[in-house]
């Protein structure tokens, strides 16, 4: 395993900050990997049977027994492509919203008691409604998942847009900016951040209701692979699916980060790091 | 020729900020306005401007109209108001997008070059002191080469040694084009410094009190007994000007003010 290797590098003194950067993010290994290892050495010395609790090797084998199959594989791309249009619809809807709500008092006192209203009902609670209006196949479970993404979405946008410094599209004013000019090269960088920060909430609460929407009938996704795992008592199988949704959320994430990075460079990094 | 003509503000909520300023500022003059808070000195400057529209009379420049934001005006805030997403050099090229990229690079760099900041030129506006800072929006309102520069207490965040420094560079850069300046304050030493007149006003609601000529030569001495003099008489006025008021409205004006209370 390279674990070992890994920790062992994490712990030695950093000698140039060059080989500091890269093993500053290892830093966070270093707790998961050491307690798969201590947890995967009680289970080997026969201190615990690890049947409900199955050590890393276990997993590790079922992931790739799934994996080679192709089923992993399968059922991770079924729950990408939901959260996916999920996603996509739900920012494109949050963002349009808010853009709206927070342009003026009146669009604001127009749209935001409804849309506040609505985020106050438990998004679960549309479920049966969705699958009445929209079938049971994959239309109600994407549709569900953009009504999650949605509303962290709209919040931040509308949040953002009202809260751009009046100061500073007062400057956009004195060079003539009007329009277009003015959401290009004043308000779009000036609500950045906030929206960056929005979308990835967004992305937070799409996989968290992939997972509702699976659960509540779905023959793929992984979602289905954690109750096929439990129906058949198979808790590696369920720990497998669990571990795929750690990897795929921080992946997505991270992407995000990555994709926004260049129009976020001005921040202030000394926070962030 | 910058024509105020009876210039009024009265805002929505009833309050009468300017109540018919008329004023005739010539090509390349230093008008510097003084007075004490409330007294419309911002208001004026942002009707001057078009980010404000005067409710009465109306600002001419060169026999045009000023209702909305204009090319020829520039304005330089109390804060810096650099856009934190944008390099120093593309903040002093805000207002040449229309530009050509050379063209525009070019006048950039000698702005920086002026200013003392060419080693700034890539660096973020957060990492810039606050003088540093009210440098480059100097000449970001400059560099479009406007013919009125309107300044709103541009240098009173500042400490003392900034500031002179940057007065310094205020009249460097003013002596390359020459346009017309019009700057608020409260600091009368800065006025007798930069002005060729001192316009004092006084509040409630904003009128022109008094003016006084400022031909001093340049560069100006401090500590000379002429800059002492005007000094004592700007001062005198603006005594004068709160005193008068106190009189006027009275109930609504607190006892007389004391003499070095006037801001």
């Amino acid at each position: 395993m390279t674990a070992t290797a890994e920790q062992a590098a994490a712990e030695q003194p950093a000698p140039k900050a060059r080989t500091a950067r890269y093993l500053r993010p290892a830093l966070g290994l270093l707790l998961p990997v050491a307690l798969a290892l201590l947890w995967e050495i009680a289970v080997r010395m026969g201190l615990s049977n690890g049947r409900l609790v199955p050590p890393p090797s276990v997993i590790w084998s079922t992931f790739s027994e799934l994996a080679s199959t192709g089923e992993l594989q399968q059922h991770a791309f079924a729950t990408l492509w939901r959260v996916g249009w999920g996603f996509i619809c739900g920012v494109l809807a949050g963002t349009i919203l808010g853009a709206i709500a927070g342009y003026s008092a009146l669009t604001y006192r127009l749209l935001d008691p409804t849309l506040q209203g609505l985020r106050a009902v438990p998004s679960i609670a549309w479920v049966p409604l969705f699958i009445l209006w929209f079938g049971i196949f994959e239309a109600s479970k994407m549709i569900l998942i953009a009504v999650g993404v949605f509303f962290p979405v709209y919040l931040g946008v509308m949040g953002a847009v009202i809260s751009v410094d009046r100061k500073i599209v007062e400057v956009g004013r004195v060079f003539r900016l009007s329009g277009f000019a003015m959401v290009r090269r004043i308000l779009l960088p000036a609500v950045m951040p906030a929206y960056v920060l929005s979308l990835r909430a967004g992305l937070g609460l799409g996989w968290m209701f992939v997972l509702a929407a699976e659960f509540l009938g779905a023959s793929t996704g992984l979602g289905f692979l954690l109750i096929d795992g439990q129906q058949l008592g198979k808790p590696a199988q369920i720990v497998a699916a669990i571990v795929a949704f750690a990897i795929l959320g921080k992946a997505s994430d991270w992407i995000i980060q990555l994709l926004a990075s260049p129009l976020l460079r001005w921040e202030d990094v000394v926070a962030r790091r | 020729m910058l024509v105020l003509d009876r210039v009024g503000k009265t805002y929505p909520n009833g309050v009468r900020a300017l109540d018919g300023i008329s004023l005739e500022v010539a090509p390349g003059e230093i008008l510097v306005v003084i007075g004490g808070s409330g007294c419309g000195k911002s208001t004026m400057l942002r009707a001057i401007s078009g980010l404000d529209t005067p409710t009465q009379g109306r600002v001419v420049l060169d026999g045009t109209v000023i209702t909305a934001p204009h090319e020829k005006i520039g304005i330089i805030f109390q804060e810096p108001r650099l856009l934190p997403w944008l390099r120093v050099a593309d903040n002093v090229g805000f207002g040449l997008e229309d530009r050509p990229k050379a063209e525009r690079q070019a006048r950039v760099k000698t702005a920086l070059t002026r200013v003392g900041l060419t080693d700034k030129a890539r660096v973020w506006p957060r990492e810039l002191s606050g003088g540093q800072a009210q440098r480059v929006a100097i000449v970001r309102a400059l560099v479009p080469r406007p013919q009125v520069l309107l300044l709103d207490e541009p240098f009173s965040a500042l400490d003392a040694f900034t500031r002179a420094d940057l007065q310094d560079h205020l009249l460097d850069l003013w002596a390359d084009l020459e346009p017309t300046l019009v700057m608020v304050t409260h600091d009368v030493e800065e006025a007798i410094v930069l002005a060729d007149r001192i316009m004092v006003m006084r509040p409630h609601p904003g009128r022109v009190y008094d003016e006084i000529d400022c031909d001093l030569p340049r560069p100006r001495d401090r500590q000379s007994a002429a800059f002492d003099f005007v000094k004592r008489r700007v001062l005198a006025a603006l005594d004068r000007s709160l005193d008068r008021a106190a009189v006027t409205i009275d109930g609504e004006t607190k006892a007389a003010h004391g003499g070095g209370m006037w801001w």
